[in-house]
């Protein structure tokens, strides 16, 4: 049932490729003025924790929202993407997005 | 990779590569996701290996159902469920355009597009067109793994969408693009002079059964006149349109363009909408001040 023959010959042309097996160091650039987080309570724990995986790129840009949108959003980071958030820090980070990305008044 | 060069015979291909969230920082109400405006697209000329001739080759056994796509990229974290899309044996076996890539506008594909070799599905959204291809296997089941469900899923009815701000009680992967079409000269906001002709030009696309007709609006969407449409580059390229407008009176003006397919498919006045923010297609507009 599995086309194992090619899924192989792929993967093996390719990690055997000069231009793969040369390793080269990369300096990303620093992110924008945009992407940096907002003053606020817990703003150095969403920091460290979020960009594990995800620049604040995708915290800025997102819709204001209250807390039940944030809690939310922090839920399904460690439910579906499995983000190794204790319960007490989840729940300052949610204060942290819902007070300084909250509705606007 | 020579084998993927040497083995099948070349096909080249005109498409656009668009996200199915290109234009969600539209939505209203708002979604959450990457705030796209419109630039989540692109058109460039793919040469590569058919696809089907690939399956072929490697023999697809009875009972073949799908076909499962990965790439070299890896998760940012170890939980986070890698990127792994899936096709029909029967889309690709029926479609001698869904190419394996090495090529694009005739030079190897650059890292961030894909490098070595990417999967192009054309008419269909970039979600499936699997960067860094590493691995295809054959399956005998629907594969529903994050990257098809329950992500880039919409709404199961024909509009793709919901009432906004509402879910929907059935969903299925995204496939085929919409219709969009898009003025790209003037420019919002630009200050036009009375009398003088003034050029409108844009792009148009579709998802593969090719654009027929695009019409522009000069009065808001009251009345609307055909265009001339560019050099046709295949039923999945981006195409171009232009059209000669001569303000008559000092006024400001909402300019507006809207684009058929092959099977009369279209753009809405009104935008659809559903919650991952996918499928944006509604009528562009750009207002301009004649002076």
């Amino acid at each position: 049932m599995r086309a194992v023959a090619i899924g192989c010959w792929l993967t093996c042309l390719i990690l055997a490729s000069p231009a793969i097996a040369q390793e080269k160091a990369r300096t990303l650039p620093a992110d924008h003025d945009y992407a940096k987080l907002r003053p606020g309570p817990h703003r150095d724990l969403a920091q460290t924790q979020c960009q594990f995986c995800h620049s604040t790129d995708y915290i800025v840009m997102q819709p204001r929202g209250d807390a039940k949108q944030w809690d939310a959003v922090v839920t399904k980071m460690i439910k579906v993407f499995g983000a190794p958030l204790s319960e007490a820090d989840a729940k300052a980070i949610t204060e942290y997005l819902a007070t300084t990305y909250g509705p606007p008044r | 990779m020579d084998e993927l060069k040497t083995k099948f015979p070349a096909a080249k291909v005109v498409a656009v590569n668009q996200c199915s969230g290109n234009s969600r920082g539209r939505f209203s109400p708002r979604v959450l996701g990457g705030q796209w405006g419109d630039g989540a697209m692109g058109n460039a000329e793919w040469v590569g290996a058919r696809m089907r001739d690939i399956l072929t080759r490697a023999g697809v056994r009875q009972g073949g159902l799908q076909v499962t796509f990965d790439g070299l990229d890896k998760p940012a974290f170890p939980t986070v469920p890698d990127f792994v899309k899936s096709l029909d044996v029967s889309r690709i076996m029926d479609d001698p355009d869904v190419i394996v890539a090495y090529q694009m506008n005739g030079q190897p594909l650059p890292m961030l597009n894909g490098y070595p070799a990417r999967l192009v599905v054309p008419g269909w959204y970039a979600t499936y067109w699997v960067k860094n291809l590493s691995e295809i296997e054959v399956i005998d089941h629907v594969f529903e793994k994050f990257w098809m469900k329950p992500g880039y899923r919409i709404p199961d009815a024909p509009c793709g969408c919901v009432e906004p701000g509402t879910a929907p009680a059935r969903t299925v992967p995204i496939t085929r693009m919409t219709v969009r079409s898009f003025i790209a000269v003037p420019a919002p906001g630009a200050r036009v002079a009375v009398g003088q002709p003034v050029p409108l030009k844009g792009i148009a696309f579709d998802g593969g059964y090719g654009i027929s007709e695009v019409q522009t609006s000069t009065d808001g969407g009251t009345s609307w006149r055909r265009t001339q449409l560019g050099a046709d580059l295949g039923r999945y390229s981006f195409r171009e349109w232009s059209a000669v407008w001569t303000p008559p009176a000092p006024n400001s003006y909402r300019l507006m363009v809207r684009a058929f397919n092959g099977i009369g498919e279209s753009q809405g006045t009104q935008p659809l909408w559903n919650p991952a923010g996918y499928l944006r297609n509604v009528i562009e507009q750009v207002d301009v001040q004649a002076v």
